[in-house]
């Protein structure tokens, strides 16, 4: 897919800017971006209110439990809609895949099993693995965007890559068919790669220290 | 007496002449006289001897994993002289000649089986030898004090013969009645760790359970069951079900709708297809919630009398201090890890029926009712039980009667099977309880006056078939361990009542039954009146145990080897329950501590009097058994109800203790000469009020109703 | 018709390939030492080898184990001599015995995978399985003694 998409810039910016607007009232560029945009798409301007909004409806989708609990905090995946800890307390094992007999795709089939509370499944089901954790969990907005944007802490993923992984890695799609009774992340899968790729594009500007994650609605 | 109605020959197996030694208790030879003779024994009795050296010990009582498939063969051969690896084991049928010899019925439950059947299974060994080495007395012309029996054979002077070759001789020799047994001083198994007899099948696949019964022809059916209990079918559509490849038949019965297919999966998919209606049910208005708020006002009123002394309402007036508790306990589900199953093959005048069952001659019962048969036109056979805790026991055979009836209408051999969603929705649960407790204590704080009321529904009114008519309107399952409790004889102004409810759920005897909450009370309390003396909780019980030794003796022996006066290191805590249930007194210390706003447990203590510990290592599985039972029912246990729906359905919501929850568990067993008792349920009593006490100790609150996984709990600091 | 590899013995079945293998093996094959549970990967003790990986037979689809080698607790040893089947008997490991083939097919595969499991391995391995009996401590105590088995059969 690299080829719908053309590494036009690399910057490296320290500046710090401090902007006014309703919702977060100081954020940060960061250092080392590279900005993206498609082919057939005129070249967006660095916008860096509209990239960190974008971002704020990505980290929605990031720490909504279909993401969220497969990248937790400690080294056991999460479960259900509260994101507790999941039942028989699985480990993540050296490759994410689990250990033992208790490997992920012991359970999660290539495909969601029926019924409620059975097993979502998926072919590659399998956590980040454990020398590049890329926790979701408990991180705020400001810590997730740079987490994600730094390729010594999103597995060695150039912007290029972060879009062509959130629009086409299976895992990443099958949060929006998690199998029978489990609730969507917000918006569609497309509003979310639109959003992600918003956020680069614009400059992949990371939320200010004090941005915190919008109060979710009662699930 | 006629020998032939103890004594079976004739019957060719295995090329050789069977013969079964049949030894009827006291009670039953004269039901067994006469009128019987001739008439063919049923293959059934305690033990059989082939001519080909085959030992054959049937039992009694089923095995369901509390080990008597390794203990009743141990007491046979005991007095039989033969190794138990020369015995193969098998269970008997329903048959009025397993009655257990105390209840009357034949029953697998109480932990009940190893006392029950402590003289029974001895004499049939001592029975068997005695007449094996009058044959080869006859047969050598030694004297009969000259031969010696050893190892499955019998020696006489110069020859030695195989049981087997004086099987034939040996059943038609009169009965001797009276036999001694022998003296504990020459016991070689009693009292000796013997490793389990079915272990091997255990591990291999072999074993054969309810679930496993196959044969050509046989069928699978599930159960479409009400949403709410006593729910009926208004009207249904089966004609997408019948379209699911393997589908055979849809059949109406009265629990619901059965999908009868090749196979489980087929019958599966026939249930997802099926669309049911289903009429209004008066039970939908029912909740948890409801419950709790009717009976704990029930419960601030004096029921019926279970136990009074002096005047507790004016000793409560007169004493320098009360406490009030108010208790609730949910209702919880067994959930044995094989789902419940049956399988029925129905002749033309007549039946024959494996299953799992703990009560195979009730279910027999019921089975001849429903199809209007004679009992004894019905063949039960019992499989191993994976898992019982009393779920096996229903009085009303609810699985049994249900498989009986798919049978019925549809005609072919057919095999129920329970998912676990029907398992955990389908009732019989242990009852949801409420306790109500006002002590008066002293200026010492010891209780001078105890007003003590228990609400929940009776257990033995629903087991009238099995058990009998109650004799009294208490029904002592609901009580146990609050009466008879040795801390409130001491107390002269107490009483107990209780009132029975009545509710559409249907409830059942659960592994400990009443113990599982009254010790819970009876025990928390106790911590709580010996904390409130600035006590010591070991030594503030031991003041009542005067007079009880054995409480005593399991209490001692675990705080001894618990190292209960030992401080533990920062961040742990322990706390102590005693209890005696089913004729046995056991003591538990549990250590804990909290995180995360729950418990975490780390180790439990347990010391046991159970009187002669027949198989010592199979006591000790069986406390470590009943312990993890008891804790997982203190974190997990919970049947809720909301708009007449059960709110739990599998493993994910009706949470079991893992492998990783397992606390250390060290079991002590007190050398005891006292009266024996049960084992299979006396851990879980003072498993979860231990826990419950520790957890008091690390957080300064008391729990007053379980489950531990609805509180959070907070360290002091 | 699916031809599955069971225990090193291929079976020609007619059935959907959406059918649990549990089913498969225990309904069509007749391979009754894999248990029915609790149908939705919650318990274990359906816990059967996939290319020695110790699937949930309850959820996996046939289609999944099509030309894989399946394996039950009845091809897990020749002659129930499997270190665990052997460590089990020693530590009177069974009371209802009904999970147990499911805790030995998972315990076999934490022994391939180490040879030397502490107590944390124990827990990690097998708490995908539960023994409602509570035989958690001995077969904690059994996993222990069938890895000394194991690393003493491979040194003589």
């Amino acid at each position: 897919m690299s080829n719908l998409f053309k590494k036009i810039a690399s910057k490296k910016s320290g500046a710090r800017i401090a902007l006014a607007i309703i919702a977060i009232s100081i954020f940060t560029a960061s250092v080392g971006r590279e900005v993206y945009f498609t082919k057939v798409s005129v070249v967006p301007k660095k916008d860096s209110v509209a990239s960190v909004k974008a971002f704020m409806q990505v980290y929605e989708v990031l720490t909504h439990p279909r993401c969220m609990n497969c990248h937790p905090a400690g080294d056991i995946p999460l479960q259900g809609e509260d994101s507790h800890l999941h039942a028989m307390l699985p480990k993540r094992g050296v490759d994410g895949k689990g250990v033992y007999a208790m490997k992920c795709s012991n359970c999660h089939q290539p495909t969601n099993s029926p019924g409620l509370h059975t097993p979502p499944g998926n072919p590659n089901w399998h956590l980040p693995p454990a020398d590049m954790k890329m926790i979701f969990q408990g991180k705020s907005p400001r810590e997730l965007a740079k987490q994600l944007l730094d390729p010594a802490t999103n597995s060695h993923k150039t912007h290029e890559q972060l879009i062509e992984h959130v629009s086409f890695d299976k895992l990443v799609v099958g949060g929006w068919s998690p199998g029978e009774g489990r609730e969507l992340p917000p918006g569609t899968h497309k509003e979310f790669v639109a959003k992600f790729k918003t956020w680069i594009e614009t400059g992949a500007y990371v939320p200010s220290a004090d941005a915190k994650a919008p109060i979710k609605k009662n699930r | 007496m006629n020998r032939r109605n103890f004594i079976q020959s004739g019957a060719l197996f295995a090329g050789g002449l069977l013969i079964s030694f049949k030894i009827p208790t006291a009670k039953k030879m004269a039901a067994l006289g006469e009128a019987k003779a001739g008439v063919p024994f049923s293959p059934n009795a305690f033990l059989n001897i082939g001519t080909d050296n085959s030992i054959t010990v049937v039992l009694s009582h089923v095995e369901m994993g509390q080990g008597i498939w390794t203990t009743l063969p141990m007491l046979i051969a005991e007095e039989l002289d033969v190794s138990l690896d020369q015995i193969t084991v098998k269970h008997g049928g329903a048959d009025k000649i397993f009655d257990h010899t105390l209840y009357g019925v034949q029953i697998t439950g109480g932990s009940s089986t190893t006392w029950s059947e402590f003289d029974r299974y001895r004499n049939a060994g001592a029975t068997a030898r005695t007449l094996l080495t009058q044959a080869a007395s006859k047969r050598s012309g030694i004297p009969i004090q000259d031969c010696k029996t050893e190892n499955g054979t019998v020696t006489a002077g110069e020859r030695k013969f195989t049981y087997g070759e004086l099987a034939a001789d040996a059943a038609l020799l009169p009965v001797p009645e009276n036999i001694p047994l022998r003296n504990k001083a020459d016991w070689k198994y009693i009292g000796k760790s013997i490793k389990r007899l079915d272990a091997k099948v255990k591990t291999n696949g072999e074993a054969i359970f309810g679930m496993d019964i196959q044969f050509p022809g046989l069928l699978t059916a599930i159960v479409v069951h009400p949403p709410v209990f006593g729910g009926k079918v208004k009207s249904f559509n089966d004609s997408n079900s019948k379209a699911v490849s393997g589908v055979r038949q849809v059949v109406k019965i009265p629990t619901g709708i059965a999908i009868i297919a090749d196979h489980y999966y087929a019958a599966q998919q026939g249930k997802k297809a099926l669309q049911v209606i289903w009429e209004s049910s008066s039970n939908a208005g029912l909740s948890t919630i409801k419950q709790t708020a009717a009976y704990k006002k029930l419960a601030a009123t004096n029921g019926q009398t279970v136990q009074e002394k002096g005047d507790a309402g004016a000793g409560l007036l007169k004493s320098v201090k009360t406490l009030k508790a108010e208790y609730v306990f949910p209702y919880l589900a067994h959930a044995p890890m094989e789902p419940l199953n049956c399988t029925v093959k129905l002749e033309k005048d007549s039946c024959e029926i494996w299953t799992g069952t703990q009560i195979p001659t009730t279910d027999q019962a019921a089975a001849a009712k429903i199809l209007g048969l004679a009992p004894e036109k019905i063949k039960i056979n019992v499989p191993f039980l994976g898992g019982g805790f009393g779920r096996r026991a229903t009085p009303t055979s609810d699985f049994v009667s249900e498989a009986v009836h798919i049978a019925k209408a549809c005609g072919k051999p057919v095999k129920l099977v329970w998912s676990r969603e029907d398992d955990i929705r389908g009732g019989f649960y242990r009852p949801f309880v409420v306790h109500n407790v006002t002590t008066g204590l002293d200026q010492n704080g010891m209780p001078t006056a105890w007003k003590h009321n228990i609400v929940g529904q009776s257990i033995m009114k629903g087991a009238a078939n099995v058990l009998g008519e109650l004799k009294t309107p208490i029904d002592d399952t609901s009580v146990e361990g609050v009466k008879g409790s040795p801390y409130l004889t001491s107390i002269p102004d107490h009483f107990v009542g209780l009132h029975t409810t009545k509710e559409l759920i249907p409830v059942l005897w659960f592994r400990s039954v009443g113990y599982t909450h009254t010790a819970y009370v009876m025990e928390t309390m106790m911590d709580e009146l010996a904390h409130n003396a600035g006590s010591d909780p070991v030594e503030y019980r031991r003041g009542f145990f005067k007079e009880h030794p054995r409480h005593l003796a399991a209490l001692d022996l675990v705080a001894e080897k618990g190292n209960w006066k030992e401080a533990l290191p920062a961040g742990r805590f322990k706390g102590v329950a005693v209890a005696e249930s089913f004729g046995s007194y056991v003591a538990s210390i549990a250590e804990v501590s909290i995180s995360n706003g729950q418990v975490k447990v780390h180790k439990i203590d347990c010391a046991i009097d159970c009187g002669l510990a027949v198989n010592p290592e199979g006591v000790k599985a069986q406390v470590e058994s009943g312990i993890i039972f008891g804790l997982t029912m203190a974190l997990y246990g919970e049947i809720s109800i909301k708009d007449g729906k059960v709110q739990q359905n599998n493993f994910y919501d009706y949470k079991i203790g893992r492998i990783h929850e397992s606390p250390e568990i060290n079991v002590y067993i007190v050398d005891s000469d006292d009266k024996m008792g049960g084992v299979g349920e006396c851990s879980v009593p003072p498993t979860a009020p231990a826990i419950a006490n520790a957890i008091f100790a690390a957080t300064g609150k008391r729990v007053y109703n379980l489950p531990l996984m609805n509180h959070q709990l907070l360290a002091k600091k | 018709m699916t031809v599955l590899n069971v225990n090193e013995k291929a079976y020609e079945i007619d059935a959907s390939k959406d059918m649990p293998l549990l089913w498969a093996l225990r309904d069509l094959l007749g391979l009754t030492g894999t248990k029915f549970g609790c149908g939705v990967a919650q318990c274990g003790a359906c816990t059967v080898h996939l290319d020695g990986e110790a699937v949930r037979s309850c959820v996996t689809k046939i289609e999944r184990a099509v030309g894989k080698r399946i394996t039950t607790i009845e091809g897990l040893s020749p002659d129930s001599d499997h270190p665990l089947q052997k460590a089990w008997i020693e530590f009177d490991v069974p009371q209802c015995g009904y999970c147990q083939s499911g805790q030995i097919m998972s315990a076999a595969v934490l022994l391939r995978e180490n040879p030397t499991p502490t107590d944390q391995d124990i827990d990690d391995a097998m708490a995908g399985n539960i023994c409602r009996c509570g035989t958690y401590l001995r077969i904690r105590a059994a996993i222990h003694q069938a890895a000394k088995m194991q690393r003493e059969g491979k040194k003589s």
